[in-house]
């Protein structure tokens, strides 16, 4: 009485299709990162050692090592945190805490979705005829980094506002049933609770905007300046365009130098991401709920 | 009627007077003309069938509802002798001297013992500058957690998120962290209904234990709870105030036939 039926079988090799298929298809999702870091590492490897990372470059940036561009990259995300975080994580707050539901409201996060669409390069010109032109900075570090900050912003604020999001309402209405504004409710329960998924979302970007090449190229990186910038208002190396110029504008670069460049970059990504995933594991202990 | 030899200013009879009070959700009439005086005090019910309108009335006695943004009200709210909706009335000030318990026990995501010290850290005696120091706060969360008969069970783990408690624990946590304030009416809306009928009657113990200290209004849905628990009941249905006596006359001789049925279980 239990034998299957012909349909059974029917959807049941339907059933063992589907699951291979399922999982091809993440198989193939996951084998170009695997094949890239491979290579990477072997190709690259050998360029790396401590010399590799605090020389500069030296012989038509053909030898030494990758110092002021290591540096200059962290100065450039720095400066565009510095710039992105309170601004997008405010907006994030009114958005989500303070905005009434109308057709103000629906505009702003129809700008935000279409600004976080923006192709990078077109960010590019925009911080060259904002910042570089019109503000006067100059091809510099700030200019760049303002171009990477409101490149970045539109995620932040929407990462942010989903963390604020993810804490439950009954929370905010029982404190407001005490008396307490809306400020001491988000200080002291809202933002608490979403701070986590707040951090995480600003470390991911950060990660993102290591490696942004466009954006900087006309607004702040320099090709060659094998010193470190002074202040924000100087240009800077940076480890994307350098990477772009020794794998294609330099003769006679020994075959490992762009791998090991390419190495640094993404070791540094990968290192920001274990850091948010490991901030995140430390903080979701913490919490109250 | 009981004269006192010495009237009082201080404290009216009734804790909360509406008068002529009409509610609307945009388009929708969700409270007709209701009449209802809450007399100081004592702990009163209010019954009706789901969608009558308890929750929508109690959320207008301490302003919550205007967050709704597409709430209209017409007519008077005095609570303690004062208009509520008077040109000088500070909201925050409202929310501190009402309190209010909701179905769900919603204890903040804090330990307990800030859960109880919130609502003092929000309104800190109207001084900005007051801090009250650690001793004081220390002896305010174990005086406010006796009342609520929970210290003994959690005097050694007042660090602990409050979510860790149960249900019927969490929900004398939320009474608790009202009293530091110093309320003078607490609003419940059907505040055992989430818990299993040994924390009912733990809760239910609790509230007769705070009336005279505290004018109460609490909405249910349990009849024998209301019968229990209460000393007056009101009768709501579509909206309007239909019956508001003593409990004991109202489960006796109700004068309302719909009051009748709606006791008698033939109502939904
Ligand atoms: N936020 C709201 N927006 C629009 N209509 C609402 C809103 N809240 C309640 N209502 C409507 O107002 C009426 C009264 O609702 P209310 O919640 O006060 O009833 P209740 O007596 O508390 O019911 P229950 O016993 O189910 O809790 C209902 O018809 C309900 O649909
Ligand atoms: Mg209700």
């Amino acid at each position: 009485m239990f034998e299957p039926t012909e349909l059974n079988a029917h959807n049941w090799r339907i059933e063992q299709g589907m699951r291979v298929l399922f999982l091809g298809m993440t198989l193939l999702l996951v084998l170009p990162v695997v094949i890239i870091l491979a290579v990477l590492v072997y190709k690259g490897g050998p360029a790396l050692s401590w010399a590799f990372l605090t020389e500069n470059p030296t012989g038509g940036m053909t030898t030494g090592g990758i110092f002021p561009a290591l540096m200059g990259t962290i100065a450039l995300v720095l400066v565009a945190l510095i710039a992105s975080i309170p601004v997008g994580v405010a907006a994030a707050i009114y958005l989500s805490e303070y905005a009434p539901d109308n057709w103000l409201t629906r505009l702003i996060n129809l700008a935000i979705i279409n600004l976080a669409g923006v192709p990078s390069i077109v960010h590019a010109l925009f911080g060259l005829g904002a910042f570089v032109l019109f503000f006067g900075f100059g091809t510099s570090i700030l200019a760049a980094s303002l171009t990477l900050a409101i490149m970045t912003l539109p995620v932040v604020i929407v990462s942010t506002r989903e963390s604020l999001q993810a804490v439950p309402q009954p929370f905010r209405e029982a404190c407001w049933n005490m008396g307490a504004t809306r400020w001491q409710t988000i200080a002291r329960v809202v933002l608490p609770n979403a701070i986590s998924g707040i951090l995480t979302g600003i470390i991911l970007e950060v990660s993102r905007t290591a490696g942004e090449t466009a954006p900087i190229m006309f607004t702040g990186a320099a090709f060659f300046l094998p010193f470190l910038p002074e202040s924000v208002f100087d240009q800077t190396m940076a480890l994307s365009l350098h990477l772009f110029v020794v794998a294609t504008q330099v003769p006679n670069v020994p075959e490992s130098l762009p791998y090991g460049v390419a190495l640094v970059l993404i070791g540094m990504v990968l290192i920001m991401n274990s850091a948010s995933i490991a901030l995140r594991m430390v903080l979701r202990n913490r919490k109250k709920w | 009627m009981a004269d006192e030899s010495k009237p009082q200013p201080q404290a009216p009879k009734h804790a909360i007077q509406t008068r002529g009070l009409n509610l609307w959700y945009g388009d929708f009439q969700a409270l007709f003309d209701v009449d209802f005086d809450v007399r100081a005090g004592r702990v009163t019910g209010l019954i009706g069938p789901s969608g009558c309108g308890k929750s929508t009335l109690l959320r207008s006695i301490n302003r919550i509802v205007e967050r709704l943004g597409y709430v209209r009200t017409t007519g008077t709210i005095d609570v303690l002798g004062h208009d509520i909706f008077g040109a000088n009335v500070e909201l925050l000030q409202v929310r501190k001297q009402i309190g209010m318990v909701f179905q769900r026990p919603n204890p903040l995501p804090l330990s307990i013992r800030d859960n109880v010290l919130f609502g003092l850290r929000t309104h800190r005696d109207g001084d900005r500058k007051s801090r009250p120091s650690k001793e004081v706060e220390a002896q305010i969360v174990e005086e406010s957690l006796r009342t609520v008969l929970l210290w003994d069970k959690v005097k050694d783990r007042l660090g602990e998120p409050a979510i860790r408690l149960s249900l019927e624990e969490q929900q004398k946590l939320c009474i608790a962290r009202l009293l530091p304030v110093k309320p003078r009416v607490l609003l419940m809306d059907e505040p055992c209904s989430a818990l299993d009928p040994d924390g009912t009657a733990a809760v239910e113990e609790l509230i007769w234990s705070l009336k005279g200290d505290y004018t109460i209004l609490i909405v249910t849905h349990n009849m024998a709870q209301a019968r229990r628990a209460t000393e007056e009941c009101a009768f709501m249905l579509h909206g309007k105030l239909v019956e508001h006596t003593e409990t004991a006359k109202m489960f006796v001789s109700p004068k309302n036939q719909s009051t009748a049925d709606y006791i008698e279980g033939r109502y939904g």
